[in-house]
This record gives C-alpha cells, sequence and structure tokens, in this order.
C-alpha cells in the first residue's frame, strides 16, 4: 500500500510537503527579565517585598535523517530576593529514537496530560517547579525511559522513571509562601529507596471521532507532598516534603460539538493518609469572529472537586472557576485571560488577568495581575493573602 | 513557506511555516503544520483530519507546556495566526464540503475560465455563504477566490500566481495573496521546496508526531 502525496489541502491549489533539509540542527530559546511587585507587605518575618530575576532557557535539537532526534534544553533562573527562586535545572535532555511502529525517548523530559484550564489534576510525570509560578504549570525535567507504540486503536505509552525530583517551594524571603518555610533539605521518603525508587506509568490514549480521551495507572513516588510541620534543629516551626508510595488511576476526556469543549479530569489516588477522588469538569466555548471582525472570545467554566475536602493537599478541593479569553488575533498575537476562581464551600476566592502580546519579530511582553480575597483561615490560600501581586516580564527570543 | 501579513500602512509582520499533507484515500486529507517564525510560537504545530462528511478534527501543540489542544470546530473561521486566511481556507477543501453552481465564463488575466460558485455544506460553521472561483479550463487551476461573509458582502479575495507542474501532473501556485477589503490588510504566502511523493504515512499524522513536530 503506497502513500502519495499529491494536490489537495490548503485551498485545493497547494496541497504539499515543503520540507525541511533531512538532518537539522536548530539552536533557538528566550532569555527573560522578570519583576514581581507586590500590593502589600509581607505577611512573614524575613520575606522581601518584591523581587525582580533573570531566566535563560536555551535549547538545541539535531534531528537526523531517518527522524530520530536530540533535544538539550536547560534553564536556569536568578532572582534577587529568594535563594530557592534562583535555581538550574535540566528541562530535556534526551534521545528520541524513531523506529518503525515504535519510540523510545531516553533521558530527561517532559510530559503532559491533562485538559483543564485553571487546574492540572492528572498531570503527574514531571514534578512541579513551585518556585516559578503558582500556577504550578512550570515542570521540573524528569528522567526517564518513554517507550510509545501508535496504532490504529490507540497510541500506548510505557514510562520508566528511575530517579524522583523533588518539589521546589519558595523560601524564606520569597512571597507567595506557607507560613512556616518548607525544609526542601530534609525531604523524607515512604520508601528506603528514596529518590531512586523506580517509578512506573502506562498510559492509553485515543480519538474517537469528536472524543480524545486518556486513561492511565502510575505507581511510585507520589508528586505532590504531605507537608509535616517540626521543629528544626534550631527550634524553628518548618514543613518537611514526605513523599509517600502512591499508586493513581487518572483519566482526561475532552469532547468536541461545535463551538463547545467538554473537558473532564479524574483521578483516584491511594497511599496517602486518606484515599481519595478527586475531579475537574467544565467548558470552554468560543465565539469566533465577534462583530465580523477577527477577535475570538471564549468563555471557560469549570468545577474541581477532591473528596478529602478541607484535608485535601490542594488549593482546589471544591472550587468553582470561570475564564473569559480575549484573542483578537492581531499580528502582534495579543492575549487576554481573565480568571476567577471560588471556593464553593468558604469566602476565598482568587482573580488573575494575563496579558501578552509580541513586539518586533522576537521581542514578548507578558503581563499578570493576581488577587486574592476574603480568604477563610482553613483555606490553602489564607497563607498568601497578602500576596496580591503583578509579574511582568519582558523576553527576547532568538 | 513563508507568510507575509502586511496592514494598511504596509508595515509587514513574518511568519515562516512548513507543512505536510497526506491525501486520503476514503476519507480527506490529514496535514501537519509546523512554525518556525516569529520565534515565540516556534516548534508549535496544528494538526488536522479533514473529513467529507461532518466536521474536521484540529489538534494544536504547545511546546512550552508540551500540550495537545483540540480545538473546537467551530474556529475554522477563526484567523489563522493572525493573518486573513482563516483556518478553513487551509483545510476543508474537500469536493463533499461544498456545493457548486457554474455562473459564467470569463477571460481572466488573458485564460478562458469558468467561474463558478461555491456554497458550504456546514454553513453553521463557515464563515462564507459563498465562494466565487475562476478556474482556467485548460488545466482546472484556480486563480482566484471572491470570498462573501455571512452577511453575503465581499469579504476577501485570493489571487493565485506562479503556477507550476510537478511530477508531470500537480500544479501547484508559487504565490497566494489575500487581500482583506473590509480592514484593508494583506496575507502573502510565498510557497517554496514542493515535494511529492515522500513516502509519508498514516504515523506522520498522529499526536505523537504532533508532539514530536519541530
Amino acid at each position: 500500500m503506497k502513500t502519495r502525496i499529491i494536490a489537495t489541502g490548503f485551498l485545493g491549489v497547494v496541497g504539499l510537503v515543503t520540507l525541511a533539509p533531512a538532518a537539522v540542527d536548530k539552536f533557538s530559546g528566550y532569555v527573560e527579565v522578570e519583576g514581581r511587585f507586590f500590593f502589600r507587605d509581607p505577611l512573614y518575618e524575613g520575606q522581601r517585598e518584591n523581587n525582580g530575576s533573570l531566566a535563560l532557557e536555551p535549547e538545541y535539537y539535531h534531528e537526523w535523517d531517518n527522524g530520530s532526534s536530540f533535544t538539550f534544553t536547560p534553564f536556569a533562573r536568578a532572582d534577587t530576593a529568594d535563594t530557592e527562586r534562583t535555581h538550574f535545572d535540566i528541562r530535556e535532555l534526551n534521545y528520541l529514537h524513531l523506529g518503525d511502529g515504535y519510540e523510545v525517548r531516553a533521558g530527561v523530559s517532559k510530559v503532559f496530560w491533562g485538559v483543564a484550564e485553571f487546574v492540572h489534576l492528572v498531570d503527574i510525570i514531571n514534578q512541579t517547579d513551585l518556585v516559578e509560578h503558582l500556577d504550578e504549570e512550570q515542570k521540573l525535567g524528569q528522567p526517564m525511559v518513554q517507550l510509545s507504540l501508535p496504532r490504529e486503536w490507540g497510541v500506548v505509552d510505557v514510562f520508566v522513571l528511575p530517579w524522583f525530583r523533588e518539589r521546589t517551594f519558595p523560601g524564606g524571603k520569597g512571597r507567595l509562601r506557607t507560613e512556616s518555610e518548607v525544609d526542601v533539605d530534609h525531604a523524607r521518603y515512604e520508601s528506603g529507596a528514596e529518590e531512586h525508587h523506580l517509578d512506573l506509568a502506562a498510559r492509553y490514549s485515543h480519538t474517537i471521532g469528536d472524543l480524545d480521551f486518556g486513561i492511565y495507572q502510575f505507581r511510585g513516588t507520589g508528586r505532590e507532598p504531605t507537608l509535616l510541620p517540626e521543629l528544626d534543629k534550631h527550634g524553628k516551626p518548618v514543613l518537611i516534603p514526605y513523599y509517600e508510595q502512591i499508586c493513581q488511576t487518572g483519566l482526561d476526556v475532552q469532547l468536541v460539538t461545535g463551538q463547545w469543549l467538554w473537558k473532564l479530569e479524574g483521578l483516584y489516588r491511594t497511599g496517602q493518609e486518606e484515599d481519595f477522588f478527586g475531579g475537574v469538569g467544565g467548558f470552554e466555548y468560543t465565539f469566533v469572529g465577534v462583530c465580523q471582525s477577527k477577535l475570538d472570545v471564549g468563555l471557560v467554566g469549570e468545577y474541581a472537586y477532591d473528596t478529602r475536602c478541607d484535608d485535601a493537599t490542594t488549593v482546589f478541593q471544591n472550587d468553582a472557576m470561570a475564564g473569559l479569553r480575549l484573542t483578537p488575533n492581531d499580528a502582534a498575537s495579543t492575549e487576554f485571560l481573565l480568571g476567577y476562581m471560588k471556593d464553593t464551600q468558604n469566602s476565598s476566592s482568587a482573580m488573575s488577568l494575563e496579558a501578552s502580546r509580541r513586539f518586533g519579530e522576537n521581542w514578548k511582553l507578558s503581563l499578570e495581575i493576581w488577587g486574592f480575597f476574603d480568604t477563610a483561615s482553613e483555606d490553602p490560600l489564607a497563607a498568601i493573602r497578602q500576596d496580591d501581586f503583578i509579574r511582568v516580564r519582558l523576553a527576547y527570543y532568538f | 513557506m513563508r507568510m507575509i501579513l502586511r496592514n494598511k500602512k504596509g508595515d509587514e509582520s513574518i511568519r515562516e511555516l512548513r507543512t505536510k499533507t497526506l491525501e486520503g484515500k476514503e476519507d480527506g486529507d490529514k496535514s501537519l503544520l509546523i512554525f518556525d517564525s516569529p520565534k515565540d510560537v516556534q516548534g508549535s504545530a496544528f494538526l488536522s483530519f479533514t473529513h467529507k462528511k461532518g466536521d474536521d478534527d484540529q489538534w494544536l501543540y504547545l511546546p512550552a507546556l508540551k500540550r495537545v489542544k483540540r480545538i473546537s470546530t467551530r474556529n475554522q473561521s477563526g484567523s489563522f495566526m493572525g493573518s486573513e486566511f482563516a483556518y478553513e481556507d487551509f483545510t476543508s477543501q474537500e469536493i463533499e464540503k461544498y456545493t457548486y453552481q457554474w455562473i459564467r465564463d470569463e477571460v481572466y488575466q488573458e485564460k478562458e475560465c469558468f467561474v463558478v460558485e461555491r456554497y458550504p455544506v456546514n454553513k453553521k460553521y463557515s464563515g462564507y455563504t459563498r465562494q466565487v472561483v475562476w478556474l482556467d479550463k485548460e488545466e482546472y487551476r484556480e486563480w482566484k477566490i471572491d470570498y462573501y461573509d455571512r452577511k453575503d458582502k465581499l469579504l476577501k479575495t485570493l489571487m493565485a500566481e506562479g503556477y507550476e507542474k510537478y511530477l508531470d501532473k500537480h500544479w501547484r501556485a508559487g504565490k497566494l495573496k489575500m487581500v482583506n477589503h473590509q480592514n484593508e490588510k494583506t496575507s502573502e504566502l510565498l510557497i517554496t521546496n514542493y515535494a511529492f511523493q515522500t513516502g509519508l504515512t498514516d504515523e506522520d499524522f498522529n499526536q505523537n508526531s504532533l508532539k514530536r513536530a519541530k
């Protein structure tokens, strides 16, 4: 069965492959200056008021004739206030072997699972680089061997994860932290193998018509530590991260029907103090080309639930979220996203506004504003109730 | 290929992209678009499966988060990368997507042409009520398309140039220029390095290939 490429596709007149040369060498990345300005005084002793930082993430990519490739992406940030936020990480350093009907990726890599906008519930392979940002979207590179088998009946991925990465937390001088500092130097593990425990995961994903779904099983070191209140050797109260051995089953589903995108993520986790279900469901509705313009307006609604209620280690234990996305589709790729999160059982709420645009061909300016309102004392947000802030980033992409 | 966006004042913005297309046997085509510039969107990729009947499937890959996002069907009438091209101008070109009517014969740029109107079958999701197409009688190449918006007002005109014949049978344009009459912006697509029969298979058009596209 021979496959041809012929005249179809774009406008019926294009239809083509415009290929890059066989072997590819690419050097790209960005360098960024960041400023975070907090509207109110710090709540805890030792915290600096504001911070500035410089970050760099270059990437080297090489692709061979046969499609196999090598990627190296280091990352570094230097922060003026928080020594924990001054950090270096290897986001990616891996070799991808493209076989006949299979792919193997070996090395440090990044994998994302999930569909929701505000909560990243089922995503588990990579550890959260929490000092980077409270939205938990930045991840640490994870050492792995990944075997991927794309078939007509779906994709099977098997992961062997030989080395665990501990979560990063803001340090004593940083804002957006818990009252007692997290003592990252004294993390504890349930497994005697500690960070060398061999973690395993397998995922099956498929697309059937308008439906995309994935289901996985993970066994190994939980990425989300339990924080144990203790005293350090100087008698100062600290939180010790404790990493349990967990089993987690996760599901993510996405259904598209016209202007609607329906999303669902669910998980069941055992191995921590209490077995639990967690879920987030919602929709995204897009008005395309509002009033004959190029402006797209998207409405997002999500609800997150966790059967542990207030014992949950997450902020999103019983919360409703709403978002408004504006995309003018201009040459500068301007974007706005307004988000509102409300706890349905207590008074706490949070609001965020994200905006970004390009300047020229290489510069990108991003702005974020976060506010926390009426935080109830039992809500995890209470710890950062004074930390409303504005974050400005200017990045140069090369 | 290279896309040049121009506004009223003549300010330019350039996007570089590559595309791979696999002709469907029973159903529509599969295609993968990879963005090379502007640099902040480098590595983003767009996968689409067109279907002869029903809605097309579309996904966008965002490399910074390693995330694949499904795109709602309605988005096909939305702007492609801020250009005057809509997603549906890139996909959705299956014969079954439209009904057709011959309007007249006309000479366009010294070529004998059929002028044909086509109407989208899925009116709900298309940004157009109709398209008027100038096809030459000799080789059925499309030289000009007028797009009429939902209020049936002339919205855009596409003009093709620089046709060349590949493998002795496939005519391809080297330049496509889209003019938006309502906002006076233009988008130009310059296409180079056409390659045919490169041995692509279905495996080059799944979520794995979308994620590893660079």
